[in-house]
């Protein structure tokens, strides 16, 4: 046990009590006593006026490497049919900014074979080296040889912070790369900074479906690796003058996988990534038929967007699972997103309240999407989105 | 065939409240739950099960108050539970939550599938699953939408990823994550909520797991919360008021205004 409160320090004033995030503190007698739901955050500690509460020093996750061996910042590039993932421009643009903080160089890391045009657009965007590890195998997504890869590259090269999407891929093989190398990783993170003293990256991440925000540190462990949520970060507009180094890598004798690939299948009108798109067009129960849908879907064409949908929607069939958007779908962060006819459910707004700008329509003026909406419109979405698709029509002239 | 299903509880998020003053939330009386994310994880270890025989545990590392939930595992049809419980795990990020699961699991009859829910609704990290699979030295499949097969030695399902699914075979024992769109979880029988009620769940210690102290808990935790606050309260909330046809119009000034159109 770690933490105490001290009682001949503590005035009872509760403040522990309301502010922790994990509702593990209550009041026995006069003092705050802390309960097994208590995850160490260390959030009352902050917050206790008298600082009465203590969290006790403890032997660190160690490491047998020495961190101050660990330089530079890396970005993964994930490809898929040689097409470099717009996620991760962003990061390079994102990377960029924290490697000029640190004085170190950007390096991107990209996987697979016969990916020139990708490796020079990585250069373009910001990376001053390009690490490709060269393998067939790789051109196709294997959770055991990405890992593989990643693992040898960071063994060999030490970066001190790796970013990488927080997409379908990039989820699933960081977290078994940071368990072979043994340190942190931080999951779908929002915002990214630098204390350039420590050199700490500071990950804040949403938590609790968007409820709290947490920013996470790794303060013994390197790499510092972070998963970052698509559509977060800026990129930098593409400079064709800049160079870089490129650094070819062939494994010892080619990659195996335990997972055989037989198929893709891309789900049709799904073409368009969902977790990448810049507008979503979403609806939800209100949007009443496969007909409304439609009305949806031509507003997405028109402002070059994708159609979304709650559970409820789902649920009656007018949208395919891959389009739900919440707790139980997809997390997106789009600059607008449209909620239609959706009332604005905590497993809703889980998925999309980080959007940068988020309009609703509903008939109810009482519905809770309308506390996280940036623009409100109280109607029937029979009635405002026609008009919203000529006048946007008209406007494109 | 021998399945491990892991299980977290959480608190239920549709009880979770925003107090619309202070943007935080309200957490008093909030229930704890079974992740629903893993409602489908161990409904899909049921449904395998019956299909090839076997045995189906739940293993979760929590507060003994997560005995509940372990018990609502065993009354939909998981036949045994183990409960990993010690104050020295408290604090554990992924790597030493992983670390202490994997334990857990190598204590059980030689398993051949493990599986976990794509994450847990209240880190939302989606690591604990892969972090597993690479304890045990085992392959990992993530998002796992419908199993096509299972054979003694391999198992072929459907994965979700960005823009549509891929089919991917594995070798067997490995571990998976699945989602939503799986299954629709059973309810409780009445003959399994007997069971579980009889059900005696003895908690494993660090020491009984033999877990090296550095590993577990805050101690094996590479990353550390810095912070936690309440999102920032959003920016301009405007109503825009009028006929629908001044509304929409309205709605596209605004936007060529802010240049997102
Ligand atoms: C464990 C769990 C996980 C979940 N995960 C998700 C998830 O991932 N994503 C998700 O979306 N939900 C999820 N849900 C469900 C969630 O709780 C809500 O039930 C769901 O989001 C409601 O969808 P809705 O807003 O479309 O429907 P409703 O709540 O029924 O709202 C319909 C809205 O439409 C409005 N309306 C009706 N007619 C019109 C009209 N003509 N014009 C304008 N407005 C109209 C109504 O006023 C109402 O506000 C989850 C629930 C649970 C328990
Ligand atoms: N403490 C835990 N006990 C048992 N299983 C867990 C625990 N934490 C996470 N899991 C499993 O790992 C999955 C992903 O969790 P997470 O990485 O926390 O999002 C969950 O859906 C569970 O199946």
């Amino acid at each position: 046990m770690a933490i105490m409160v001290k009682t001949d320090i503590c005035v009872g004033c509760g403040a522990c009590v309301s502010q922790c995030p994990f509702g593990a503190i209550d009041m026995k007698g006069e003092f705050a006593a802390i309960g097994d739901k208590c995850t160490l955050c260390g959030t009352c500690v902050d917050v206790c006026p008298v600082s009465a509460i203590e969290i006790t020093a403890e032997p660190k996750a160690a490491q047998a490497d020495d961190i101050t061996a660990y330089k530079g910042v890396w970005v993964f590039a994930e490809q898929r049919g040689g097409a470099v993932a717009p996620v991760s421009f962003e990061l390079l643009g994102e990377g960029r900014r924290l490697a000029d903080k640190l004085g170190v160089q950007l390096s991107a890391v990209i996987f697979g074979t016969g990916i020139e045009p990708g490796i020079k657009s990585l250069i373009e965007a910001g990376a001053d080296k390009v690490y490709v590890y060269e393998d067939a195998l790789l051109n196709e997504f294997h959770e055991d040889a990405y890992a593989d890869a990643l693992t040898e590259l960071i063994r060999e090269y030490k970066p001190e912070a790796v970013l990488v999407g927080a997409t379908s891929i990039g989820r699933a093989f960081t977290p078994m790369v940071a368990w072979r190398i043994r340190t942190g990783l931080t999951a779908d993170c929002t915002s990214l900074d630098i204390d350039t003293e420590k050199r700490q990256l500071q990950q804040t991440r949403p938590a609790f479906g968007g409820n709290i925000m947490a920013t996470i540190l790794c303060p013994d462990n390197r790499p510092q690796m972070s998963t970052v949520r698509p559509g977060v970060m800026k990129r930098l507009a593409a400079d064709p003058s800049r160079t870089g180094e490129v650094v070819r890598k062939k494994p010892a004798k080619p990659l195996t996988s335990r997972t055989r690939l037989h198929n893709v299948i891309e789900v049709a009108g799904h073409s368009i990534n969902i977790s990448e798109a810049e507008i979503i067009v979403s609806g939800g129960r209100g949007m009443g038929s496969d007909k409304g849908f439609a009305l949806l879907k031509e507003l997405a064409e028109v402002l070059g967007g994708v159609v979304g949908a709650s559970r409820a929607a789902v649920d009656n069939g007018w949208m395919p699972y891959p389009h739900q958007i919440g707790q139980t779908g997809r997390t997106v962060c789009p600059k607008i997103y449209f909620a239609c006819g959706i009332s604005g459910a905590i497993q809703h707004l889980a998925g999309m309240q980080s959007s940068d700008l988020i309009i609703a329509i509903n008939k109810d003026a009482s519905a809770p999407i309308f506390n996280v909406a940036d623009f409100g419109i109280v109607g029937d979405v029979y009635e405002v989105l026609p008009q919203i698709i000529k006048q946007v029509k008209e406007a494109r002239g | 065939m021998n399945i491990a299903v892991c299980v977290k509880q959480v608190p239920d998020a549709s009880e979770v409240k925003i107090d619309p003053q202070t943007n935080t939330m309200k957490r008093e009386g909030v229930p704890a739950i079974l992740n629903p994310f893993d409602t489908y994880a161990v409904e899909e270890a049921i449904s395998i099960k019956e299909k090839v025989g076997g045995k189906v545990t739940a293993v979760t590392m929590g507060p003994p108050q997560a005995v509940e939930m372990l018990k609502l595992c065993v009354s939909m049809g998981v036949d045994d539970a183990t409960l990993l419980s010690d104050r020295a795990f408290a604090g554990a990020d992924t790597w030493a939550t992983s670390y202490t699961l994997g334990l857990g699991i190598k204590k059980l009859d030689k398993v051949d599938l493990i599986i976990c829910g794509k994450q847990a609704i209240d880190g939302d990290t989606a690591q604990v699953g892969p972090g597993i699979a690479e304890n045990l030295g085992l392959p990992f499949v993530a998002y796992v939408r419908k199993v096509l097969d299972i054979t003694d030695t391999t198992l072929t399902v459907e994965r979700l990823i960005e823009d549509g699914y891929e089919v991917v075979e594995v070798s067997l024992p490995a571990v998976i994550t699945v989602v939503k769109e799986i299954n629709t979880p059973r309810l409780p029988s009445l003959k399994g909520k007997m069971r579980a009620k009889s059900l005696e769940v003895k908690p494993l210690s660090a020491a009984d797991l033999g877990a090296i102290p550095e590993n577990i808990g805050l101690a094996g935790s590479p990353t550390k919360v810095f912070k936690v606050f309440s999102p920032p309260v959003k920016g301009q909330r405007e109503f825009i008021e009028g006929e629908p046809a001044e509304q929409a119009s309205k709605l596209v000034a605004k936007l060529h205004e802010l240049r997102v159109l």
